[in-house]
């Protein structure tokens, strides 16, 4: 077994001892950590096949902003886990049944009804001095270039729809109105009352 | 050797699991939209592996591509959620029934 096997089946390991973790952990904060330590060995593996790229980018983009949203989300809402906790069984065998039908169905199709000139599959290594992200800038920004300006406007949309549903108005705060401060006039601020001058007594 | 298939292996198991963490955790809709990232994991890796596999870039940009398109869902779902939870003081899937017929 190479070096690479043994990382390989190492990382894999602990994805999938990741991945487990996360649906069966009781606390919403476990369950994402182990996410988090499911998309690390995920950009591990990545980095196996020289996809590195797209490892910094997961590491980067999901455990650097998606994760930290989750963990903000999960830690903002107090949850109460023990009503979470209840029930949790009941659709336990469902859930195994499902896994094992369709477990059993990928795995049969990848392994024995794959063609015989895919099945030899291994990744031929890039040669040397082959830079990932400069071969996918070259061709996502000449290529892919309308695609990435849509991703851009997603991304838009993305933020202004995460703050119109979560902003709200709330009662009972001070707040200041500008453009009623800035048009004000003088004489709605200050009256001259005319008035006969009092007798010295 | 590691080659494809261990790949496609590894992300079947992946989104196998993601499902069956849909399936089990019915009573918190964080962990349901955990589990969806869980597959969109899975998917990705198909994507990188038959893209080295077969030698085309073009696959690693599609990757590129599904990582945003997930962002932006998450941090939807993720305010959907929060707005959920101002409004009910619960995030069980199962108290969710007004739109019932």
């Amino acid at each position: 077994m190479t070096f690479h096997a043994i990382l390989f089946y190492s990382f894999a390991t602990f994805l999938m001892g990741a991945a487990i973790g996360v649906i069966v952990s009781r606390n919403p904060v476990h369950a994402v950590m182990f996410l988090v330590l499911a998309f690390f060995q995920s950009a591990m593996l990545w980095m196996l096949i020289e996809a590195e790229f797209l490892a910094i980018v997961l590491v980067l983009v999901y455990v650097g902003a998606v994760m930290v949203l989750f963990l903000f989300v999960v830690m903002m809402l107090d949850i109460n886990v023990e009503v979470v906790r209840k029930g949790l069984t009941r659709y336990v065998p469902l859930g195994i049944g499902v896994a094992l039908i369709m477990a059993f169905e990928l795995v049969q199709l990848i392994w024995m009804r794959s063609r015989a000139d895919v099945s030899s599959g291994l990744f031929s290594p890039y040669p040397e001095g082959y830079n990932n992200t400069k071969a996918l800038g070259s061709v996502l920004y000449t290529e892919h270039v309308y695609a990435f300006e849509i991703a851009a406007v997603i991304l838009l949309l993305a933020i202004v729809a995460a703050i119109t549903l979560t902003m709200r108005k709330r009662p009972g705060i001070k707040v200041q109105n500008i453009a009623e401060q800035v048009a004000v006039r003088s004489k709605d601020r200050i009256r001259i009352v005319k008035m006969a001058s009092e007798k010295r007594s | 050797m590691i080659g494809l298939h261990h790949y496609l292996t590894i992300a079947a198991m992946l989104f196998v699991l993601g499902i069956v963490g849909i399936i089990i955790n019915r009573r918190n809709l964080i962990l349901m939209l955990m589990c969806i990232e869980l597959m969109l994991l899975a998917v990705n890796f198909n994507f990188v592996a038959f893209s080295r596999s077969l030698g085309d870039d073009t696959g690693q940009v599609f990757v590129f591509f599904i990582l945003t398109v997930a962002a932006a869902e998450a941090a939807i779902g993720l305010s959907i959620l929060v707005v959920l939870f101002r409004s009910r003081h619960s995030i069980n899937v199962q108290e969710l029934n007004e739109m019932k017929g």
